[in-house]
């Protein structure tokens, strides 16, 4: 918690100049990226970020609620698929 | 009988501890209301007059507390959800949202031990 006003919001500076490029083309296109630790700015709105999940890119779209969170909490890198089945060996009383 | 946004205050505690009796007011709070209303917080709740009370009535007005601030906190923990977060999707399965280990402890937030993973165990077949 808390990074310095000074220096404003962290945004990973390759993801900002291609943002700049898009809005300055005026096209939407779904950006690859990497950077989880960026932070989501009002520009983004309206966007859709591919981020990055450890194993494949997840589509984001960004809404005005999302705003000031980072692109990670987005993309969930744990896949939970509940705990394994009770066997004989776990359910016989010896 | 002192009442506030809808708690009883008890009468016999001193008012910096009385009002801590309030969803929202803990010590420190408690402490800024009364030194901006005058009021010393050695006082017993049931020797306030009337216009104390309503003096810390208003004061309480400036703060969420009680029903405000749950449906605040309430709001706050939807909004994670609805955006999906991870904080939010800690929050739906009922599990510590700040990265807290659960292999043990995280008691508080899972509530009471509830043995997982053990089927119905086949007592009948032994007998």
């Amino acid at each position: 918690m808390g990074r310095s006003l000074k220096k404003g919001p962290y945004v990973d500076e390759k993801l900002l100049r291609k943002l700049q490029k898009m809005s300055q083309a005026g096209e939407k296109k779904i950006i690859k990226t990497w950077a989880r630790s960026s932070t989501v700015i009002p520009d983004m709105i309206g966007y859709t970020f591919a981020v990055h999940n450890g194993k494949k890119h997840m589509p984001i779209y960004i809404t005005e609620n999302m705003v000031g969170h980072k692109l990670g909490e987005f993309a969930h890198t744990r896949l939970f698929r509940g705990h394994s089945a009770p066997t004989d060996k776990t359910t016989t009383l010896t | 009988m002192v009442r506030l946004v809808g708690v009883d205050l008890p009468p016999n505690k001193r008012v910096a501890v009385g009002l801590t009796y309030i969803y929202g007011i803990g010590q420190s709070l408690s402490r800024v209301i009364l030194e901006k209303t005058g009021i010393s917080p050695d006082r017993k709740i049931k020797d306030l007059n009337d216009s104390e009370v309503v003096a810390l009535r208003d004061e309480i007005k400036n703060y969420a507390v009680e029903g405000d601030l749950r449906k605040d906190i309430s709001l706050a923990i939807k909004r994670l959800m609805d955006i999906g977060t991870y904080r939010g999707s800690r929050h739906r399965k009922g599990l510590p949202a700040r990265g807290q280990r659960t292999k043990t402890n995280a008691r508080t937030k899972r509530g009471k031990r509830k043995t997982v993973g053990l089927g119905k165990r086949k007592e009948e077949e032994k007998i």
